[in-house]
């Protein structure tokens, strides 16, 4: 017979092994689906490597591909660390996005110094704006905002197809849906020659910095750990557990909304309503594989970045369709939940006279 | 005003209600049964698309039309069973689990069609379910078009709300089932087993939310598209929580879902020009924001929904 | 009385990590007797019901239980379906009741095959109302159990076990819940049940009934039977000598003049979501160095009270100062500055953070405070200081102060909460059900800690089920029912039983 006993600690070893060792799974389960496609198994991984580390090039794309991603991937682990389930980063990715060039795009013609921390404070206000609506609807009304976040997702694309095609589009061009180019000024200055990798990513490593220092130093942490761990006892202790939950709602939102600043300030130049694919709901799957650690989210987006690009680059070698790289994502969350069960329980035997059979 | 009430008389106009309804019928039954035993599906956008996927890939590969509903119900059940072993043996988290399980169902469809249909422009259509256009019936005046007109998997979806409601009060498992999800201690006291329960809710509710994707294939369209679950599967979740966890009034949120769905639709063809085409796409995400809104507070949520029970542990 | 015997624990052994819960326990008991198991909070009483009962699996030992036919066989071991078919029904202390279900579902519940399509209730009805007038066990069988009292609801249980034609029936601390009134009631019942030939073992901590209505008494103390004597033969000194291994401890309680009153209520309401948590129009004062006990049935306002003085309920009307200062909109911060100390009833759900370090627990309540942070950001190291410190003048055992506060057992998480409080010097201080659960040594702790704070100058409000207690602290009782306080102006327990049942003018 077989019962579960709790851990008393989990170990340091299985609290940093656990997601690197889901994530390894996860890639190897990769070619159950390759085989599938009838892939040579070998030869799809060679060309998933050297998709991300074969050239600087391949390299820096995944730089680029990871910073969205590292922002998307603080704004749920920030949220789920509060117990305050904010799957709607997607939509706040577009409310930062279209602030951005709302603001960048013309309105203002300033210099540098002056447009780019502008649409930077735009574009988080904006995000933050979208958390703190579907947070005060919890708080006030205590309608569930799983749900809620996640209906505003479809809410906000449909509001920005509206945008695209109305206020927002760019007269020049020629009809299409999509934003006018952000002045040059406005733009994120790019980290390398002819690379796409753009200063974006020191602003999400420097945010992910300051997220950690904030969590585990500051009396804004302490709240903001305390409600999402016990909010009952919390509240007990005089920590007002509403206010908190908004604060880290702000946060949240502010940095899913950088993720679209930085898109689009530092990548595209311009809006259009394939910005993001899917980059606010990978970063739940970031999160989780990083622990929700602020640290740890850098490092499982590089992983999830360099899985985005290898199987595109492989799946454009090969013929492989690059779903396999959603796929793998799926997975590795898939894995490292159960993973998370074994750092918190062990699966003990026990002897058992006749209790067997049932 | 006279344009509304016209539209509110009209024949077409209550039967494209229950069309739209349809699909949602079968998501909420899902989610409320997995629910009512304890569990919250966050899978099942995902089981959608599995379903709407499946079913009708089941279909072109020449399966028959019934045999599709099958294979997207078997479908359904495999995607529900890896939550349900995540979720109560396991006891892991119910909302992350459930997002993981859609992501996973998601891409699984995605990648299936792609690998198997790698190089099409356009979707290749199957022969989807036919009205059923019953004699004598169908000929009923108003009534016969409403309800005597529609495909089989509406039928199939009233019958459930039927099905569900007398399984849930009126036999010893779903007495079961609710007691399971109020306090799961009752069960295991009484020598039942919670896994079997909630594992058995979780299964057979997925299947149903497939079926609920299937008719999206198979019957409303005849083909499938990226992207067309579009939702409906969150929509389904905040529509249990208006139904306060009953299976007819899951009946009635579906079918004023549809018929605020089938108005707007109307609304907008004489409307258009004044207000833009979006916010009467926006409408239903908005609309069930607002339900939620309303509802969540006199809700009466299962006692024991997203927590987890370990045996031996209490 | 026959001496047949009708179940054995044989040698029964149970530990949960390191912590050894029943050693080489074992136990017969005959047919129709009331033996009752005696013994100290985490004695192992329940931990052995529940290996009988099959939810624990024991590490060694066997159980032997006589059949119908009146053969003795082995009971399948960590198996409830086995130890039901074997004609043995537990009642738990905590019930296990499904609220949104009546009464008849409640009973019926698995004892029909699931997959049956229809349910025959009528059959069922008729069998309870049989077992209801024999026994006396009276209750509502069509209303959901979310709306039934604590007592009847108890009954639900016990009817659940004689539906299944049990012949051994065990009672997990049956009275803990009960006035003593309804608990005379109980055993009364229960008496008539013994008289048709059930066996019933009943659990309990409490010497008096356990002297007054069962036959034969067993006790347990640190997991290991210590002895087993007919209650004829016993007197209540020598069962708390077995029971706690010495004499018990008289707690010293000295005189004192009560000084100005702290904290002052003027009919004050508190609505709750139901009458269970509210409060109507109670007025009352606390003076310093004054110890005000507050008896009473749980479930009749004290949950809205303590509320109240922690500031997590605001008055709906009425006048509530502390220290002369009228609170309006108290919320817990507020209650905390004001100088009133809180120690929760349920301290693991309300009194920590059970995944943040000791330390972290231990500033918890004091976030602003200049020693614990400056400009937003922790001091760590005087954080750690300042656990090290109060763990060792509370005398706080466990893996250390950056171990997480789950960790530590239930004693030490309560010393936690007293550090934090007395740390604070309070003017008033809240102690809801401070002993439940404590072993007689950490209980003992938490009531020197009152009194000291008494002697400081604070009022202590102390809610408690045991009259025991609050006999032995109080300097005045005041007695809760239906969300009304009335002063006792007695100690007779009687008649505070009578007031706590509501049958008092």
């Amino acid at each position: 017979m077989i019962r579960i006993e709790p851990r008393n600690a989990p170990s340091r070893a299985l609290t940093l092994g656990i997601p690197v060792l889901s994530a390894l799974i996860a890639l190897a389960l990769a070619a159950v689906p390759l085989m599938f496609a009838g892939a040579n198994v070998a030869t799809a991984y060679g060309e998933m490597f050297r998709g991300v580390f074969g050239s600087t090039f391949a390299f820096t794309e995944m730089l680029t591909r990871a910073t969205p991603l590292i922002f998307t991937g603080l704004a749920a682990a920030l949220a789920f660390r509060a117990r305050l389930w904010n799957i709607g980063a997607e939509g706040q990715l577009y409310l930062g996005a279209m602030a951005a060039v709302a603001v960048g795009a013309g309105f203002l013609d300033v210099p540098a110094i002056v447009l780019v921390p502008t649409i930077i404070l735009c574009g988080c206000a904006a995000g933050a704006a979208g958390m703190v609506a579907s947070t005060a609807l919890k708080t006030r009304f205590g309608a569930d905002e799983v749900v809620t976040t996640l209906l505003l997702n479809f809410i906000i694309l449909i509001f920005l197809q509206y945008m695209l095609e109305g206020p927002l589009q760019d007269p020049m061009g020629l009809g299409w849906p999509q934003s006018a180019p952000i002045l040059d000024q406005g733009m994120l200055p790019p980290l390398m020659e002819r690379m796409r990798v753009h200063s974006g990513l020191f602003i999400a490593l420097f945010c992910a910095v300051v997220a950690q220092f904030m969590l585990t130093r500051s009396v804004w942490g302490f709240k903001l750990r305390a409600v999402g761990e016990n909010a009952a006892a919390a509240r007990h202790a005089g920590i007002p557990v509403n206010r908190t939950m908004m604060s880290v709602a702000i946060v949240s939102g502010a940095l899913a909304g950088m993720a679209g600043v930085s898109e689009v300030a530092g990548l595209k130049g311009y809006l259009t309503a394939d910005l993001s694919p899917g980059f606010g709901y990978t970063g739940i799957v970031v999160a989780m594989l990083a622990g929700l650690s602020p640290v740890g989210v850098v490092i499982s987006a590089l992983f999830i970045a360099s899985v985005f690009v290898g199987a595109d680059s492989m799946s454009r070698a090969m013929g492989v369709s690059s779903y396999l790289a959603d796929l793998v994502v799926a997975m590795s969350l898939l894995c490292v939940l159960i993973g998370g069960f074994f750092a918190r329980f062990r699966i003990a035997r026990v002897a058992s006279g006749k209790g067997e059979g049932a | 005003m006279m344009d509304i009430l016209n539209i509110l008389l009209s024949e077409s106009f209550w039967a494209a209600s229950l069309r739209i309804a349809t699909p949602l019928i079968f998501g909420v039954l899902g989610a409320l049964l997995c629910e009512k035993s304890g569990v919250l599906n966050l899978g099942i956008e995902g089981v959608f698309v599995a379903g709407a996927m499946s079913g009708w890939m089941a279909v072109w590969l020449g399966a028959g039309l019934w045999g599709g509903v099958l294979v997207a119900a078997g479908a359904g059940a495999f995607f529900g069973l890896i939550h349900a072993l995540l979720t109560v043996p396991l006891g892991l988290s119910q909302h992350v689990s459930g997002l993981g399980v859609t992501l996973f169902a998601t891409s699984v469809s995605y990648f299936t069609y792609r690998t198997a249909l790698p190089n099409v422009s356009s979707p290749p259509r199957i022969e989807p379910f036919r009205a059923l256009d019953i004699p004598v019936l169908s000929d009923l005046p108003f009534l016969g078009p409403v309800l005597f007109q529609q495909t089989a998997l509406t039928w199939l979806a009233l019958l459930m709300v039927v099905v569900i409601w007398y399984v849930l009060y009126r036999t010893p498992l779903g007495v079961a089932i609710q007691a399971v999800g109020d306090n799961p201690d009752s069960v295991d006291a009484q020598g039942l087993s919670v896994y079997g329960l909630r594992i058995g809710a979780v299964v057979a509710g997925s299947a149903l939310m497939a079926l609920g994707g299937a008719f999206l294939t198979m019957s409303a369209f005849d083909a499938f598209f990226f992207g067309m679950v579009n939702g409906r599967g969150w929509i389904c979740i905040a529509l249990v929580i208006f139904a306060s966890w009953r299976p007819g009034k899951a009946l009635l949120g579906a079918l004023l879902f549809g018929a605020f769905d089938a108005l707007q639709v109307r609304l907008q063809t004489e409307v258009g020009a004044v207000i833009p085409s979006q916010a009467f796409l926006a409408a239903p995400y908005v609309l069930s924001i607002i339900a939620l809104v309303v509802a969540a507070r006199r809700a009466d949520y299962p006692r024991a929904l997203l927590a987890p029970w370990f045996k031996g542990q209490r | 009385m026959t001496q047949t015997i009708v179940l054995s624990l044989k040698g029964l052994s149970k530990r949960f990590g390191s912590v050894v819960a029943n050693d080489d326990v074992s136990l017969d008991l005959h047919q129709g007797e009331v033996l009752a198991l005696l013994g100290e909070n985490g004695a192992g009483k329940t931990t052995l019901m529940n290996m009988l009962f099959g939810h624990y699996l024991p590490d060694s030992g066997a159980i032997d239980v006589r059949n119908e036919i009146g053969a003795i066989e082995p009971l399948t071991l960590g198996h409830p379906q086995a130890a039901l078919s074997a004609g043995i029904g537990m009642v738990h202390q905590h019930f296990t009741l499904a609220e949104n279900l009546n009464a008849l579902d409640n009973i019926v519940l698995g004892s029909e095959p699931l997959w049956r399509l229809r349910r025959d209730s009528a059959m069922a009805r008729s069998k309870i109302e049989k077992i209801m007038s024999d026994t006396g066990l009276q209750v509502a069988l069509d209303v959901p159990v979310g709306r039934l009292s604590v007592g009847e609801r108890q009954r639900v249980e016990i009817l659940k076990a004689l539906y299944r034609d049990v012949r051994i029936l065990v009672l997990d601390e049956p009275t803990a819940v009960l006035t003593p009134q309804e608990a005379d009631t109980l055993f009364e019942n229960i008496g008539a049940m013994t008289k048709r030939g059930l066996s019933v073992i009943f659990i309990s901590h409490k010497l008096r009934e356990v002297l007054a209505f069962s036959h034969r008494i067993a006790v347990l103390r640190h997991g290991v039977k210590v002895g087993e004597i007919a209650t004829k033969d016993a007197d209540e000194r020598s069962i708390a000598r077995m029971m706690v291994g010495a004499d018990t401890p008289e707690t010293q309680r000295e005189d004192m003049t009560p000084g100005a009153p702290i904290m002052t209520l003027e009919n004050v309401s508190v609505t709750g979501r139901s009458k269970r948590d509210s409060l109507t129009n109670v007025s009352f004062q606390v003076a310093r160095h004054e110890i005000l006990g507050v008896a009473g049935v749980s479930g009749n306002g004290q949950s809205a009270l303590a509320g109240l003085i922690s500031g997590l309920n605001i008055p709906s009307n009425g006048v509530f100062r502390i220290d002369g200062e009228a609170i309006a909109h108290g919320n817990p911060s507020a209650m905390i500055k004001a100088g009133v100390g809180r120690i929760p009833e349920d301290r693991h759900h309300d009194g920590i953070v059970g995944s943040m370090s000791v330390a972290e627990n231990m500033v918890i309540e004091r976030l602003n405070d200049p020693e614990v942070q400056s400009g937003g950001i922790l001091k760590r190291e005087a954080i750690a200081e300042n656990a090290a410190r109060l763990t060792e003048a509370y005398d706080v055992r466990g893996p250390g102060v950056s171990a997480r506060a789950r960790l530590l057992s239930g004693g030490n998480i309560q010393k936690l909460i007293l550090a934090r409080v007395f740390e604070q010097s309070p003017k008033l201080i809240l102690a809801n059900q401070p002993t439940r659960g404590l072993d007689m040594g950490a209980a003992a702790e938490v009531a020197r800690r009152l009194l000291e704070a008494r002697k400081q100058g604070a009022g202590v409000v102390l809610i408690s089920e045991d009259l025991d207690e609050l006999l032995g602290l109080s300097d005045r009782i005041m007695v809760i029912h239906d969300g009304e306080l009335i002063e006792a102006f007695t100690r007779d327990r009687e008649e505070i039983g009578l007031m706590m049942a509501g049958e008092y003018e």
